[in-house]
């Protein structure tokens, strides 16, 4: 195993000597924190495969963020509080959608590519929105969390914090194992040079579609416990701009890489916390502070090519 | 047997007003190496792309092995046996010289929705991977990096991964453009050890290569063929002289 | 329904089709000539309405309040392009998103800084206000009918100027094939800025005349982007003919799906069916419209010849 994969492991662990640690030091925030951090990199692993490894600039990922987290709201809105058919449902809704919307963007690349994403996800925004049962534009609360039969109690932040290390290093040795694979390398050969591999009598498009939905599915498990973290539902867990942060947490932990997801969500999502309630930082930033974070977000893509991931020692996988 | 084992028909294709393909008709037997030789913008390198399917045609027919594939898709072609090497060197630069050729080892077994297995542990795609690489004289190089590799390098790793797509017929656009003398030598007494085993289109400037290595020649100008025949023949052959006014032949 | 209604949401139609005509042309000819994914235009709408709305504020003149709005926009259109985005043409389309959508950051909130993060108020000159009277018992906002005269005008000029100038000679050849234009010795760097401050004029224009009659605020910009996104595709990369077509078939399935649908579904199924699906539907509607484009036509109705 290369030392990328060593260092991977150590965040891991890391991460799991958290809860006893903000125990001990009485910081429960921390573990509030650190769940959310991991929920994100599960949904910016998820992208990775496609963005990363697949060369596929998908603006919408948001969408299957919302999928999951609608899926596990809407059943328990109608009392169905049952987690393994509520994340089922999750994962399968997504995949759903992310094979009909994959089977129409995905045949073009480039701009069009991007924009037929972003104007898709933006339109199960619109349908979130308009669809008042559910809250509309505010969103439902999450009255009951997900259940799983007296096998782990969602409402115990410990456990869900373990629960959710758990997915997350599945997650990981998932997305491992598929971009190593043979399905894995065809991906990656056709986002390395397309010309070559039809022809050598490989078609993208089967391979680029199916890595689509893969990620999809993977997101929607993430939106099914990000809305048990927040216990709370709205139409903007599916806004484009969402998905422009889940970007920001690929690149920002280094694009194609197994630890860069976990690198760049928590990089993100703890600077747009520090700049907005670091006791340190001045009134005048933390009031505005989407001026510095997009400033700060500025210089990292034009100044920091590789991501976080970059400067780590070892070899890419 | 007689008939071709590649034929086009009438083939025509535009460039808005430009014809860059005049109603062609080229035939290439089975064990042949037909070289393909004419000026520069003479439309070469359009004509192997419409043969191999990465462009269509506006119109006329290809016919190989007795089959219509004018409609057929790119990576289609390459399953019927169909292998394309292209002008500018197109190989996988991020990927190790075995991982490329194995790349085209997977490519042709079947398909690829396996996604557990590693494929760099596996035989099956790095064996025959390796043997490839072998043929091409590149196997102490295969686990260096494809743009670390010189580029006559590339270029055989190019003519490695064509190979192990197990080609009826290779198209070979240009193969040893960009070589020094000593590599192009190599290149060109490589592809002479293939001869007779796999029919070959080749398309140079090199006239050294193509007189070594073609049994019969087509000479294309402005879109059009104006002469086919042996090398004796098209060294003969006074229009021949005149399209290449006076140049190396 | 009565066609005096029909007629009135055709005109809103073409309203917006035009206003969005206005976003598209420029966005769609950066994305063809630069190759640059931009998506801190809608940022630039919203600049042309704020500073629109503040120098007639300022200045009670609505005509200097629109040449300032436009220059204004114009100018902070070309300095973004020579600081920021001039860095990003060699980038791929990953790197221009994300830094783009930075600048979308940044920029709303140094409007927040300077007018709050509520809404301002908007408002038009007397001249300008009032209904006219049409054919058949129709009285339409004169400042729409305005707005649906300039944006069909400023199509008329973009087409002379694409079609009959030199300038527009060299954006059509950098259209189709950027390098070749770049190796005849033009001046590449400055056809970009052009090209670009173009973009942002018409972006400008877009948004101070949109300041009276949409809500002028921080984000406003990118409510709009995405309509404007799913023109460009439906339309055709690299095309002002395209982004016209685009535009206004984009407004008028829109507005007419919004005004009618819900009553049209109503016919067929029941009533609060209807009343449940009809938005959700019209709000789907242009995006569905996209997909079935693309299916049959995967680079646009009119794109750009390549």
């Amino acid at each position: 195993m290369n030392s990328r994969n060593w260092i991977t492991i150590a965040l891991l662990l890391l991460l799991a000597a958290v809860p006893p640690l903000a125990a001990w030091l009485d910081q429960p925030f921390y573990l509030d924190l650190l769940r959310r951090v991991m929920i994100f990199a599960i949904a910016a692993i998820s992208l990775n495969l496609i963005l990363g490894y697949g060369g596929m600039v998908s603006f919408g990922h948001a969408a299957y963020l919302g999928i999951g987290a609608y899926a596990v709201g809407v059943l328990g809105y109608y009392g169905i509080y049952n987690g393994w058919l509520q994340w089922g449902v999750a994962i399968g809704a997504s995949a759903l959608v992310a094979l009909a919307i994959g089977s129409v963007s995905v045949r073009t690349s480039g701009i069009y590519f991007i924009m037929i994403t972003l104007a898709f996800t933006q339109m199960l925004y619109y349908l979130g929105i308009s669809i008042e049962e559910y809250g509309g534009d505010d969103g439902m609360r999450l009255k009951v969390r997900s259940q799983f039969s007296g096998l782990i109690d969602l409402n115990d932040p410990t456990a869900f914090y373990y629960l959710v290390l758990v997915l997350l290093a599945l997650t990981l040795l998932l997305v491992h194992r598929l971009v190593n694979s043979r399905f894995g390398l065809a991906l990656q050969a056709a986002r390395s040079n397309e010309a070559r591999t039809r022809a050598i009598g490989l078609a993208p498009y089967p391979y680029r579609l199916a890595a689509f939905t893969i990620a999809g599915a993977i997101c929607g498990l993430a939106g099914a416990l990000l809305v048990n973290h927040t216990a709370y539902l709205t139409p903007d867990f599916m806004n484009w701009t969402r998905s422009g942060e889940l970007m920001f947490m690929v690149i920002l932990g280094g694009i194609a890489t197994a630890s860069g997801p976990l690198l760049g969500a928590a990089a993100f999502l703890l600077l747009e916390d520090l700049l907005q309630g670091w006791s340190v930082l001045p009134k005048w930033v933390t009031e505005h502070w989407q001026l510095y974070l997009g400033v700060i977000l500025v210089l990292a893509v034009l100044y920091a090519k590789r991501g976080l991931a970059g400067l780590l020692p070892g070899k890419n996988e | 047997m007689n008939k071709p084992l590649l034929e086009t028909r009438r083939l025509r294709k535009n460039f808005g007003a430009l014809v860059a393909t005049d109603t062609v008709d080229f035939s290439v037997h089975a064990g042949e190496t037909h070289a393909v030789i004419g000026p520069n913008g003479a439309g070469k390198t359009t004509f192997i792309k419409q043969l191999s399917g990465e462009l269509r045609p506006d119109a006329g027919q290809i016919h190989f092995a007795g089959e219509d594939i004018t409609r057929l898709a790119w990576p289609k072609r390459s399953h019927r046996g169909l292998a394309r090497s292209f002008q500018i060197t197109s190989i996988y630069r991020d990927f190790s010289a075995l991982d490329n050729v194995a790349l085209a080892v997977q490519a042709h077994a079947g398909h690829s929705f396996r996604f557990w297995h590693p494929a760099r542990a596996d035989e099956a795609l790095t064996g025959p991977a390796f043997q490839f690489l072998r043929q091409v004289n590149l196997h102490e190089r295969a686990n260096t990096l494809a743009a670390e590799l010189s580029h006559g390098e590339q270029r055989q790793l190019e003519i490695a991964m064509v190979l192990a797509t197990r080609p009826r017929l290779m198209l070979l656009d240009e193969p040893v453009a960009g070589m020094g003398t000593d590599e192009s030598q190599r290149m060109i007494e490589f592809l002479g050890s293939l001869r007779g085993n796999t029919t070959m289109v080749l398309v140079e400037h090199d006239m050294d290569a193509v007189f070594t290595l073609a049994d019969r020649i087509s000479v294309l100008v402005y879109g059009r063929i104006i002469a086919t025949g042996t090398p004796a023949e098209i060294r003969a052959n006074a229009e021949v002289r005149a399209a290449y006014l006076g140049e190396d032949l | 329904m009565n066609l005096v209604l029909i007629a009135e949401q055709t005109l809103n139609g073409l309203q917006l089709g035009v206003m969005l005509f206005l976003l598209a042309a420029g966005l769609t000819l950066v994305f063809g000539i630069m190759n640059l994914v931009n998506l801190a235009h809608g940022a630039l709408y919203m600049v042309g309405a704020y500073l629109a709305t503040f120098f007639f504020q300022q200045t009670g003149s609505y005509a200097l309040a629109v040449l300032l709005g436009l220059g204004g926009t114009l100018l902070v259109g070309v300095a973004t392009e020579l600081v920021v985005l001039r860095t990003l043409y060699e980038r791929d389309h990953l790197d221009q998103v994300l830094a783009t959508f930075s600048l979308i950051l940044i920029f709303n909130e140094l409007i927040a800084i300077l007018w709050g993060r509520s809404a301002i108020f908007s408002t038009i000159p007397d001249y300008l206000g009032g209904r006219v009277e049409i054919a058949g018992g129709l009285s339409y906002p004169l400042y729409r009918l305005v707005i649906i005269g300039v944006g069909l005008g400023t199509a008329l000029l973009l087409w002379y100027v694409v079609a009959r100038t030199r300038l527009g000679m060299l954006i059509r050849a950098g259209a189709s094939n950027r390098a070749m234009v770049a190796a005849l010795g033009i001046n590449i760097r400055l056809l970009y800025t052009v090209v670009f401050g173009f973009g942002a004029a018409l972006a400008g224009l877009a948004g101070l005349l949109a300041g009276p009659i949409y809500s002028v605020q921080p984000g406003m910009g990118e409510l709009i982007l995405i309509q404007v996104f799913v023109v460009i595709v439906i339309g055709g990369i690299g095309s002002i003919r395209g982004a016209l077509a685009g535009a206004l078939i984009v407004g008028m399935v829109d507005t007419l799906g919004r005004a009618f649908l819900k009553p049209v579904l109503a016919t067929v199924i029941s009533a609060p069916a209807a009343d449940a699906a009809g938005p959700a539907l019209a709000s789907m509607l242009i995006y569905l419209l996209m997909a079935v484009v693309l299916a049959f036509r995967p680079s646009g109705l009119f794109p750009a010849a390549r």
